[in-house]
């Protein structure tokens, strides 16, 4: 008798014998529960992502020939307006001379343009998302002569850097390529 | 809930149902004999007020439903179809547009006499919770529900509230483009969005449920924030408060339509009727008026958060902005553990009640400075409110409970009643 009390206290039926093979079993079974639940949940996460016919309109191409020097266009680019502008010899000259260290997201103006007077920038303010002003001739364009942000008031400068205001990054530059002198594709 | 012994009704159509489903016993139980307490005053009706207001939108929201288009290309026009050629839907649109403001307005009050009477206090800290929870589920579905009909102020609104989601470090941008499905709002976002605003108010519907359920267990508080000792201190629900809440709510019905039928538009705003435009933002964009306050606590943020004098920071402005916003509405749920006072009802602490009242004021000036430009003198006044209101929550609270001398206390509801009487 007293040797079967000694099998069973070693065996898997008593619950103070530290790990069992019960445990094993509970532990895999919530563990491939865990896997399966979340393997099909990530379907359903992954559903909320860009659908593929949002994902194929990723890129737009732009004929530059007809903006005259100073003149701004806005285009359409994976449904945000991307800001071209023909900068002039003096806005490049401006954007050149800034003491980047000082700037709050410190770059470059020629890390920013491919070539000098064409600058191809995404119009959506760092901030939240609003679309800043200073395309059109008329518009306020902010103390630093680029952008103004009228939601939060952002002011950006000649090469769309962040000079003023709630913006913590400078207008982003998308991925772009020249296809010829006076055409652009953008993405 | 409902089961143990029960007493027999006398129609027997309800009977035989009651003996298989207790709901007759229940609803006897939770609202014909339960005890509340007699000291009642009209700040104790909002509750039911806001429970109205509930079905109320509801019902016309389900009926909006049927003649909305959830579409970038026709969710606009399908809203003015609503309000031009559909039969009486400028009245079931105006209903549902007003009774946002109204279910806010409601709860703002059912929150504010929650602090003032100390209702959140032990042993009812779940159901203080439960309403905190509510207030941030009410709030996510006026936000989805403001961008269904596609306007200016429905796309910009969602884009820069969206936005928000990209201050999170590492991986705001992705989290953003998922919350879009795509790379700015969008057809994908609308949709979502209809669908969680249609799905969101019936989990609503399960928190009030728990809410209510949480509510019964404890009891209600009182004016006098002292437990009822016995009978003589309450009174039946019904028809004693059956009665006083069907009043209170006849008064704020009276008020929801005189909103509805001679002032439908005056908390919108005229950019609310422009067709969405995703290259124009307007030149000015303000929330709803019940958003403001939080508005101006996301915009009162300018600075950055760092070690002063190096150019270390830990969280820059935009992401300070955020989590400010957020924390003060996460702040109410830690109400009940960051006031230490043993004594409930600001009658009787006076330095708790002016302290109240500032942060009143100062939830006001925020909610003015909000639909303001953030900068110059509104910008201070945004920063000063903000100061004060987390100084409320975290220094003043825990403070007040080991230096307030509070008055003494009655014996009882029905002791204080009566010599009020006298």
């Amino acid at each position: 008798m007293s040797e079967t009390k000694a099998t069973h206290s070693s065996s898997a039926h008593e619950p103070d014998s530290g790990s069992t093979r019960r445990d094993f079993l509970y532990l895999s079974a919530a563990s491939m529960a865990a896997v399966g639940a979340g393997s099909v949940g990530w379907a359903f996460v992954d559903s909320m992502n860009p659908a593929q016919d949002t994902l194929a309109m990723a890129s737009t191409e732009v004929d530059l020939a007809p903006i005259e020097i100073g003149q701004s266009i806005t285009v359409m680019w994976r449904g945000k307006p991307v800001f071209i502008r023909h900068r002039t010899a003096n806005e490049i000259e401006t954007a050149r001379t800034v003491d980047v260290s000082a700037l709050r997201d410190p770059q470059q103006d020629s890390d920013r343009v491919k070539k000098d007077e064409w600058l191809i920038l995404v119009g959506i303010c760092t901030h939240l998302g609003c679309v800043p002003v200073g395309q059109k001739s008329g518009e306020p364009r902010g103390e630093y002569d680029g952008w103004f942000c009228p939601c939060h008031g952002s002011h950006y400068d000649s090469s769309g850097r962040i000079r003023k205001g709630p913006a913590p990054k400078n207008l982003a530059v998308p991925d772009y390529q020249f296809l010829t002198d006076t055409s652009v594709r953008i993405g | 809930m409902g089961s143990g012994p029960r007493e027999d009704f006398k129609n027997p159509v309800v009977n035989w149902i009651d003996e298989r489903l207790p709901v007759f016993t229940l609803m006897q139980k939770e609202y014909g004999v339960f005890p509340t307490p007699k000291n009642f005053n009209y700040f104790w009706n909002f509750g039911a007020i806001a429970m109205v207001v509930l079905v109320t939108m509801i019902v016309t929201g389900i009926f909006l439903a049927m003649n909305y288009t959830a579409h970038e290309d026709m969710a606009f026009d399908s809203v003015e179809r609503i309000m031009r050629d559909v039969n009486y839907g400028w009245l079931l649109r105006y209903i549902h547009m007003n009774g946002a403001s109204m279910f806010f307005i409601a709860i703002y009050i059912h929150i504010y006499r929650g602090m003032y009477y100390g209702s959140y206090k032990k042993p009812r800290e779940l159901l203080w919770i439960l309403g905190v929870l509510i207030l941030v589920l009410l709030m996510a579905t006026a936000f989805m529900g403001y961008t269904l009909p596609w306007s200016q102020m429905s796309g910009w609104g969602a884009t820069v509230i969206t936005s928000l989601f990209s201050a999170i470090p590492l991986v705001g941008d992705s989290l953003l483009t998922w919350l879009w499905g795509g790379f700015s709002v969008d057809n994908p976002t609308l949709n979502r969005f209809y669908a969680l605003h249609y799905l969101l108010p019936f989990v609503i519907c399960a928190v009030v449920f728990l809410h209510i359920w949480a509510l019964h267990v404890t009891g209600s508080n009182n004016p006098l924030g002292i437990e009822p000792k016995g009978p003589q201190d309450t009174l039946p629900f019904h028809p004693y408060y059956t009665m006083k809440d069907s009043f209170g709510i006849c008064v704020f019905l009276v008020f929801f339509a005189f909103m509805v039928f001679f002032a439908p538009n005056y908390l919108n705003h005229a950019d609310h009727y422009v067709p969405f435009d995703p290259l124009v933002t307007p030149q000015h964009i303000v929330p709803e008026w019940y958003f403001l306050p939080f508005y101006a606590i996301l915009r009162a943020v300018t600075f950055d958060i760092g070690i002063p004098l190096t150019k270390i920071v830990f969280i820059e402005a935009k992401l300070g902005g955020v989590l400010a916003m957020f924390g003060s509405i996460a702040l109410l749920g830690f109400m009940p553990w960051l006031d230490t006072s043993k004594v409930r009802s600001a009658k009787f602490r006076p330095m708790y009640k002016l302290a109240l009242f500032g942060l009143v004021a100062a939830f006001v000036a925020l909610g003015i400075a909000g639909a303001k430009p953030a900068e110059g003198l509104w910008l201070y006044v945004s920063q000063v409110s903000m100061a004060y209101y987390f100084a409320f929550f975290v220094v003043i609270l825990p403070m007040l409970g080991k230096i307030e001398k509070t008055k003494p206390l009655p014996g009882s509801i029905h002791e204080a009643v009566t010599a009020k009487a006298k």
